[in-house]
């Protein structure tokens, strides 16, 4: 496609006043030649859209270039059925940010400048960017695999299928049904008014999903070999004697929870010490089996007491909250409560009592009914000489060390994850994607290992935990139910709906070749000059969602429906290789050099602003937004992630004569913001080696700088920015100007 | 033994209100919200998790029922809605009732033995009785130390005739009827008191 | 003239603790256009500490035997009661009654050796309540003729014209109608934070060392905010911070002398009313801050 561009520069909301439009015009004209330059009193308005979608329809242009205000406002008057469109920001990042005083000449000559370099930034970024081609492929499979047939994984084939997909359904077992067989009745979590237990559900779940043929059940099986990107993974699955091989488009993981090993447990609690202590598992069995008796002796077990936190939340044990014990506790007093009515005596033994979506009601319906809560810890276990055991009790409410004689004393254990999970920081050693890794789940033959990574410390599965829950940090395989946190019926319920329809939005995405998120939509995907590879491997350990495999030699593998085009991998790139159609290291290198630098003479230095455009320019929008005054000498270039960095850059604009560059990433660490869980954090370690670059250009580290900032930071912002224009002016200007 | 039911189910059913003692989460906001919070040993929703854990003696001699001043804060901000204050009105009767209290016990002391009489013995408060009453239930000695001390103030609501200087009133007119249904109240409140 | 029925309460009778109350009040409602009907051989109302004596049914009794008799007197006119322990008792009585029917049975079993009987259904109201909805500020203003401007009045609404059941809906931890009150006479409402804390109730009589420090502790907040007098609708709470003012200063080392008046009573004075009318002349603690504006 020829590439015809229209810029079409609005002068409402005073930037007609406040801008020199002949100017701002014979920049794009004349400098930066752009063949169609129009002007609007009310661009966003009906009629200026119709000026620039008559040229469209005319076929006079086909890119288009809209100096007007953010492009997060008006998207939905811009938006014209075209491959290219740039938003040049007049108003909310400049006229906005700067504080003119009327008849102060300086001002407004700054103002103009700063304009005009907007301007020019937006037309050098049409000129780079080219029409992404979609990566497409004709033998992709839309089906969802999901993998475990406990509640959760019922419910997300059961929603794809409803959905009209087909489901794929590998069960480890014989039966379906999961942990919830196992359950005589269940917690109310969908059923107002949450007072009373539920009948189980699960047998008439099992029946929906077994009579459904867009079902297809695999009992028995697992995963063992799982190749490939979204739309087109091939899985292996294996029973006891037979492998077979099929194509689906994207995964949900719903493997379930083990539960802590009781016996792993402190010797306070008593477990193992007499048959009479038991796990909140075995309770249930046995009230399933309509026994709620003293194993020792087979009484009746009318006294019957909850120890919740049963090494949960316990840095020894686990140091998490396990979401639904107390509530399945809660559950099980009811048990023995409707068994021996006036006769039962039922204690929890808590720590927080945590009552998850509706179920405080739950918990008000178990106090009315006679349970009795009672914060503490279990000090000690022993006999008593009326059978049962002697539950020592540390009641912090009426601070007293009591002995409770029960019957029976339950144990509720936490839940742990059954996905294997690997840290990510760890880069697996080249060729381990290779192995298979006995237990695996999915079994990834990816280049960053066969599990999935996990957050932080923990042995959870990773997603992105503020935005993007259900995700894991591999495109197009979701994780639900307590395999992806601790959680109770409803929340899984919830959870393995939510990823079925991610997983389906998946297939959907990737069979239009568009990225699924967090950049829906978006078209691009990273491609490669082979011959430019050195084999260093960085794009393939440092991509964060694990998305480019090696070939034999160490050359990168892209799997474009992997990506989430972060373009982490082209700033990880030392040979500049990596790029997209769309955003690439030379595009914004062209960029910086097109900011007009004066003169060293003039006193006017140049501070150059790389913001992700996930959080920091939101905040910056909201600075115009508030009028925070910022320096006039700033120049913003938004990047896609802080990830997509490359220390080019920086060279390039201390080689223009640019004072300071300062970076705006997203918050890194274990409670990271960074929409690409690794691009600010990456970042900040690409930006540890840029006094290097600094010594080499003999030029002082400090001109560097890299910040956090959070979306909702407007109010603070100003303030570092000013910090950091005071730094730079504290230097002697970059010697570089004017070479 | 230790948290036996026996005396949570008998304060849930005898007790005003006492039931709703069952359905505290153990927040703390009431201990926070009393204006006598430095005088009692234990906080309403300590006293509640003491009837929960059986302390039949602990709750029913304490004194911390007994410093209630009726503010009802603790009532309108109970984020469980109990009607804490009657709770707590309701475990000072039931210790009256199970004799219990101990009888130099002050709000105890003034609240049945003065306040009650003074009002049954003639269908209204009379003030003066109250407050002599009052003052001399310790005998004359200390009676007059108290009047004493009261005595500017005493003055002062006799010159603005704000007190009766005649101790003694009249019964109201229907107090005949009054007694009677006071005696047949009371007759059915014994019963309610002693349900099974 | 809009009528009511009328529950004085006993601190309201003649030579009783509340009688400036009574008289500000009867003149209030003279000057408003307000005709109290009052019950005929009414009896105390139990008030907030008649539950340790009289539990339960004996307590609900009394109150039930002013409604039955008002019922039998005046129809199911609403009931005004000017005393926030008559106006609690008196509604939550008719609530349990009218919400459980064992209490009602048990109640009416009793009412009956007196010849009385009780169903529910008479609404009963606090006179502020009165005032508020059935008047409205605009109307309370519009009776000003001596505004009592320059008067610094710090609003003590105390706990039971507030809790449990609130007035007008306004807020339990910062209500401001009284000091929309205060405002509407002319006089400036200052700045309380004690507004409803608890000055000791009926405490006052068996424990007057702890009920002291409380009230100690409002007296000392409203003297700290600047107000000339403070001006409550309680009862308790005026003769609490008012007649043991003395006794505060000595145990306690203060030096109070600062007025305690009703509502009724600024309403009364700023509305042309006399000194006399306004039951001014009943203050144990003279209120000359006002003497200016009589």
């Amino acid at each position: 496609m020829e590439k015809k561009i229209g810029c079409y520069i609005c002068t409402g909301c005073g930037l007609g006043e406040a801008l020199d439009l002949k100017a701002l015009k014979a920049i794009a004209t004349k400098e930066q030649k752009i063949p169609v330059v129009k002007d609007h009193a009310l661009l966003c308005g009906a009629e200026g859209v119709g000026l620039i979608q008559k040229d469209l329809t005319d076929g006079v242009v086909n890119s288009v270039i809209i100096a007007a205000c953010s492009h997060r406002e008006k998207s939905a008057e811009f938006r014209f059925d075209i491959d290219l469109l740039e938003r040049v920001d007049l108003r909310d990042k400049c006229l906005w940010l700067l504080d003119v005083k009327e008849g102060d000449e300086t001002a407004e000559e700054d103002r103009q400048m700063m304009a005009e370099d907007y301007l020019r930034l937006g037309c050098v970024k049409m000129k780079k960017m080219n029409v992404p081609d979609p990566f497409l492929h004709s033998d992709g499979s839309k089906d969802v695999l999901v993998v475990g047939g406990g509640l959760a994984g019922l419910t997300a084939a059961r929603d794809v299928a409803k959905a009209g997909y087909n489901a794929v359904l590998v069960e480890k077992s014989a039966l379906l049904g999961g942990k919830l067989n196992d359950m005589l009745k269940v917690t109310p979590d969908n059923k107002p008014p949450y007072r009373d237990v539920a009948e189980n559900f699960i047998g008439a779940l099992v029946s929906e999903v077994e009579g459904d043929n867009r079902i297809k059940i695999f009992k028995n099986s697992v995963v063992t070999k799982t190749v490939g990107q979204p739309g087109q993974f091939d899985i292996t699955i294996k029973n006891d004697t037979v492998s077979k091989e099929l194509r689906v488009g994207s995964i949900v993981v719903t493997t379930g929870f083990t539960l802590y090993d009781p016996t792993k447990l402190p010797g306070s609690l008593g477990y193992g010490s007499s048959p009479d202590v038991v796990t909140s598992a075995e309770f249930e069995r046995m009230a399933k089996a309509g026994q709620i008796v003293r194993k020792s002796d087979g009484q009746p077990a009318k006294r019957v007491a909850f120890a919740l936190c049963a090494g949960q939340r316990d840095p020894a044990h686990l140091d998490y909250c396990s979401g639904a014990c107390c509530i399945y506790s809660m559950k099980q007093a009811m048990y023995v409560i409707d068994q021996y009515g006036q006769d039962a005596s039922t204690y929890l033994i808590y720590q927080e009592i945590r009552t998850p979506g509706q179920m405080e009601d739950f918990y008000r319906a178990a106090q009315d009914k006679g349970a009795v809560f009672i914060k503490g810890d279990v000090t000690q276990v022993g006999s008593n000489n009326k059978g049962g055991v002697a539950v020592k009790v540390n009641d912090h409410l009426i601070r007293n060390q009591e002995t409770l004689d029960v019957d029976l004393l339950v144990l509720a254990t936490g839940m742990i994850s059954t996905v294997d999970t690997q840290d990510p920081n760890v880069p697996s050693p080249v060729g381990s994607a290779r192995d298979e890794l006995p237990g695996s789940v999915l079994n990834l033959q990816y280049r960053q290992g066969p599990s999935l990574p996990q957050l932080g410390t923990s042995a959870f599965p990773d997603s992105h935990f503020i935005c993007f829950p259900y995700e894991t940090r591999r495109t197009g395989i979701y994780v639900a139910g307590p395999a992806r946190r601790p959680m109770g019926i409803a929340a899984t319920m919830t959870d393995a709906s939510g990823a079925a329809l991610k997983a389906i939005q998946a297939v959907e995405a990737v069979a239009r070749g568009v990225a699924v998120h967090p950049r829906s939509g978006d078209l691009s995907f990273p491609s490669y000059r082979p011959e430019g590879c050195t084999q260093c491997k960085r794009c393939t350990e440092e991509c964060p969602f694990g998305a480019i495999n090696e070939d034999d030699k160490g050359n990168p593998l892209f799997n474009p429906a992997r990506c989430r085009r972060c373009s982490t991998c082209m700033g990880a790139c030392p040979q500049k290789i990596i790029s997209f159609a769309n955003y690439s290291v030379d595009m914004i290198s062209a960029m910086l050099k097109e900011v007009e630098i004066p003169e060293e003479d003039e006193e006017k230095p140049r501070i150059l602003v790389f913001a992700c455009t996930n959080d920091a320019v939101p905040a910056l929008d909201m600075m115009g937004r508030l009028r925070s005054p910022i320096s006039p000498y700033i120049r913003i270039i938004p990047l896609r992630c802080m990830g997509s960095l490359s220390l080019v850059w920086i060279a390039d604009a201390m080689s223009k004569g640019f004072d300071g560059v300062l970076l705006m990433g997203c918050r890194h660490g274990d409670d990271y913001q960074c929409h690409n869980v690794r691009g600010s954090a990456l970042a900040e370690i690409r930006l540890s080696k840029v006094s290097e670059t600094l010594q080499r250009l003999k030029l002082e580290s400090n001109r560097v700088k890299m910040v956090e900032v959070n979306i909702m930071d407007a109010d603070t912002l100003p303030g570092v920015i000013s910090d950091f224009v005071e730094q730079i002016g504290n230097l002697n200007p970059n010697p570089y100007k004017g070479f | 033994m230790a948290y036996d039911l026996t005396f949570a189910k008998d304060v849930y059913k005898k007790s005003e209100m006492g039931h709703w003692i069952k359905m505290c989460m153990q927040c703390g906001v009431c201990a926070g919200s009393c204006p006598l919070r430095a005088h009692w040993q234990h906080s309403p929703r300590q006293l509640f998790q003491m009837v929960r854990a059986g302390k039949r003696d602990e709750v029913l001699k304490s004194s911390d029922m007994w410093m209630c001043t009726s503010c009802y804060n603790c009532i309108v901000r109970c984020p469980r809605n109990l009607p804490i204050t009657h709770i707590i009105h309701g475990l000072a009767r039931y210790a009256e009732t199970e004799k219990m209290t101990d009888p130099m016990q002050p709000t105890r002391r003034f609240a049945v033995e003065v306040f009650w009489k003074n009002i049954t013995a003639t269908g209204r408060v009379g003030e003066a009785m109250l407050t002599m009453r009052l003052y001399f239930q310790d005998g004359i000695g200390s009676g007059i130390q108290k009047a004493l001390e009261m005595k500017d103030s005493a003055l002062g609501m006799l010159k603005t005739r704000r007190l009766n200087p005649i101790p003694f009133r009249g019964k109201i007119k229907g107090y005949d009827g009054f007694a009677k249904m006071l005696a047949k109240a009371a007759e059915l409140e014994s019963k309610l008191e002693n349900k099974e | 003239m809009k009528e009511y029925t009328f529950f004085p309460g006993c601190s309201s009778e003649h030579n009783a603790s509340a009688a400036n109350m009574e008289n500000s009040v009867q003149a209030m409602c003279r000057l408003l256009g307000i005709k109290l009907n009052e019950i005929d051989d009414w009896n105390c109302c139990s008030a907030s500490i008649g539950y340790a004596g009289g539990g339960q049914l004996p307590r609900m009794a009394l109150s039930a035997r002013n409604f039955a008799l008002a019922q039998k007197q005046k129809g199911n006119a609403d009931l005004v009661a000017t005393c926030a322990a008559c106006w609690l008792a008196m509604r939550e009585t008719n609530e349990r009654i009218e919400t459980d029917d064992d209490i009602k049975k048990n109640i009416n079993t009793a009412l009956a050796e007196a010849g009385l009987s009780y169903d529910g259904h008479i609404k009963t109201r606090h006179m502020v309540e009165v005032l508020i909805e059935d008047f409205g500020w605009d109307a309370l203003k519009a009776k000003v003729t001596k505004p009592l401007k320059g008067l610094k009045v710090a609003g003590y609404v105390g706990c039971q014209t507030n809790r449990p059941f609130g007035v007008c809906g306004d807020s339990y931890e910062n209500p401001t109608y009284l000091d929309q009150m205060i405002e509407a006479t002319g006089a400036t409402a200052v700045p309380f934070p004690m507004k409803v804390a608890c000055c000791g109730g009926a405490l006052m009589f068996s424990e007057p060392d702890k009920s002291c420090v409380l009230t100690k502790q409002i007296l000392q907040s409203a003297v700290d905010n600047g107000a000339d007098v403070i001006v409550t609708p309680c009862p308790v709470c005026q003769l609490n911070l008012e007649v043991y003012q003395g006794k505060i200063n000595t145990t306690l080392n203060t030096n109070f002398n600062i007025p305690i008046l009703y509502y009724s009573q600024l309403f009364v004075l700023s509305w042309g009313g006399s000194w006399q009318d306004a039951a001014l002349h009943q203050q144990v603690i003279p209120a000359e801050p006002l003497r200016r504006f009589a």
